[in-house]
């Protein structure tokens, strides 16, 4: 009896001391993967940005307003690519934000339940679409359409602004920003209905009993209670036309230069990194490439950590 | 009480611009749908006619030649993505196991947001600091590299979606499995973690299907590959995404219907990633609310 509880005290002791282990090895373990996330957000930043020093030291900050991307002699420069992506990414959000908010809308505050799901679910399919698939449709399928109709259309009834003249194409910057509008509505509109649903139930109705239509109630409950996170969803939308590589190198045209009309080709910062994947064979190349990624970074930081404040402070503000 | 309403021209213009308002807001949605549906269609129509079983079992076809396949991009996508997400499950869990068991509420959310801003990194750019990391100082590209690249890009999606799912988890199952003396870490491995297998199964799903969609983080990292049919990671291998790239800029249009029939396998793939991974969330809700 005796040797039988000493037994089984020192298997008790054995096993708090298992424990004891065991739960000092999963606190360590897994603090070393979540503190690991840190280091790896820190080890892009630093590799990225290492990694375009030779173009850093040669070029400067005026590579970022310098226009060339010249490998023959060694001339490279940003600002072709970083116009590029701004008028590409701005002029799909003025598409895509409404469009985007109006879907948000139709989900949350209009459509049949039934149909609610169904449209919600197809919406959210087309964020699931590979870029590269886009791509194809876009290079493939979109781009004859732009080039036979779409832009002789523009240019007739357009045609008096710089941004509709010249020779039509099928690739070119108008089909990039019609690809891009494509990418940033799923990701904007999914955002924008989950915002729209968080909006306090008696709000709206307080307003359906004063008699307001249901557009007065948007404009009047929903939207500025919302308005925030509604910006947020816009720069997530941003952040993705912008950082979208594969879609739009596809179908913009690999084209330096900068160009008033949408007709003619173009190239953003990530497309311009992608299409060169191949040619890149001198180091100051891949630094010039590596650099553009940096200013790429940069960005995607930037807008990612200020959507991420306003989210965060519009939760704090529901609470 | 309408009929009184209806008497003044200021309710029928306002009536008239909520009628027009909500019209606008069905047309956005019908027009997602719409395009949606085309692109969808355009890949079934394009894609299904250059399907037969050489495109599985063959590899690329000489230029110019028709016919031929990509079995080699279908070996190197199972593998890149088998790969990936075998270094982002356990993580992304291990991260998540931190952010909802042991982390101080201030250091979660440092850690949250560290996740969300990891995923908004561009995937050119994550593609570049693996070619950096890797590709640069070990002179070649290989299959392991790129499945490096996607599993930086399943890592976020992995652990926010297991993050989500312990948060369900209600604390008195934690403070039973305590309360019977049963230590932190079996309660936290063998009691709340299988719980959530199924939410984090959701997760792991939809990033599975995501990282075999992504082309650019493969361009730098595995994209010099040969059209030999090889199972070894320790070469660039091809991808179909890779392959619809190159051959969607083809000027030869046997690889564009090559292209589309690659599209269709693809798209194909995600979308029943992404019907199982909203079966599986059905379940796991009608299992937490049980």
């Amino acid at each position: 009896v005796e040797a039988a509880s000493i037994a089984r005290a020192a298997g008790h002791a054995k096993r708090r001391i298992g424990d004891r282990i065991g739960d000092q090895a999963l606190h360590w373990i897994t603090a070393a993967a979540a503190f690991g996330s840190i280091a790896l957000l820190i080890g892009i930043a630093y590799k990225v940005i290492d990694q375009a020093r030779p173009a850093w030291d040669k070029f400067g900050f005026a590579f970022i307003w310098h226009q060339a991307w010249n490998p023959n002699t060694e001339v490279f420069g940003a600002l072709d690519f970083i116009y590029g992506t701004a008028v590409s990414s701005f002029v799909a959000l003025l598409f895509a934000a409404p469009i985007s908010i109006a879907i948000a809308l139709y989900l949350s505050e209009l459509a049949p339940s039934g149909v609610k799901g169904i449209v919600g679910a197809l919406v959210e399919t087309l964020a699931a679409v590979p870029s590269v698939v886009i791509g194809l449709w876009g290079i493939l399928v979109l781009g004859p359409v732009v080039e036979h109709q779409l832009e002789p259309a523009l240019g007739s009834v357009l045609g008096w602004l710089p941004l509709f003249q010249g020779q039509h194409g099928v690739q070119g910057m108008l089909p990039a920003i019609i690809v891009l509008t494509i990418m940033i509505v799923p990701i904007t509109s999914s955002i924008s209905r989950e915002l729209f649903t968080t909006v306090p139930r008696d709000l709206k109705e307080g307003a359906y009993g004063l008699g307001l239509t249901r557009w007065e109630m948007v404009r009047g409950v929903v939207l500025p209670y919302t308005r925030g996170g509604v910006i947020a969803a816009t720069l997530l939308g941003m952040g993705r036309a912008v950082g979208e590589a594969i879609a739009v190198t596809q179908v913009i045209g690999a084209a330096t230069g900068i160009h008033i009309s949408f007709f003619k080709p173009a190239d953003t910062l990530a497309s311009r990194i992608a299409n060169q994947y191949q040619g890149a064979s001198s180091g100051l190349q891949v630094a010039s490439l590596v650099y553009l990624a940096a200013i790429l970074l940069v960005f995607a930081l930037v807008t990612n950590i200020i959507a991420q404040v306003i989210v965060s402070r519009f939760e704090v503000q529901r609470a | 009480m309408s009929s009184m309403l209806a008497a003044s021209g200021n309710v029928r213009r306002r009536k008239r611009k909520n009628r027009t308002m909500e019209a606008l807001w069905t047309f956005a949605s019908m027009l997602a749908v719409a395009v949606l549906v085309i692109v969808v269609l355009s890949v079934l129509l394009k894609g299904i006619s250059a399907l037969n079983l050489d495109f599985f079992t063959k590899t690329q076809a000489p230029f110019g030649e028709s016919g031929g396949g990509i079995a080699h991009a279908l070996i190197g996508t199972l593998v890149l993505v088998l790969i990936a997400t075998a270094m982002a499950l356990p993580v992304g869990i291990l991260i998540a196991i931190y952010v909802s068991e042991f982390a101080r509420p201030s250091v979660a959310r440092v850690l949250r947001v560290t996740l969300d801003v990891i995923n908004g990194i561009p995937s050119i750019v994550i593609g570049i600091f693996v070619f950096a990391l890797l590709v640069i100082p070990y002179h070649h590209q290989s299959a392991f590299f790129g499945s490096v690249a996607l599993a930086i890009i399943m890592l976020p999606l992995v652990s926010r979606a297991a993050q989500e799912v312990l948060a369900l988890v209600p604390n008195p199952l934690r403070e039973g499995s305590l309360a019977l003396g049963v230590s932190k870490w079996r309660t936290v491995l063998f009691v709340v973690l299988p719980t959530t297998i199924s939410g984090i199964l959701t997760g792991a799903t939809l990033a599975v299907g995501r990282a075999a969609g992504e082309t650019a983080p493969l361009l730098f990292t595995t994209s010099l590959y040969t059209n030999q049919v090889s199972w070894s990671p320790f070469h660039a291998m091809a991808s179909i995404p890779l392959t619809i790239f190159t051959y969607s800029e083809s000027p030869d249009p046997s690889q564009h219907a090559q292209a589309w029939a690659a599209a269709f396998v693809l798209i194909s793939f995600i979308l029943v990633t992404t019907l199982l991974a909203r079966w599986l969330l059905s379940r796991s809700q009608r299992k937490l609310t049980r």
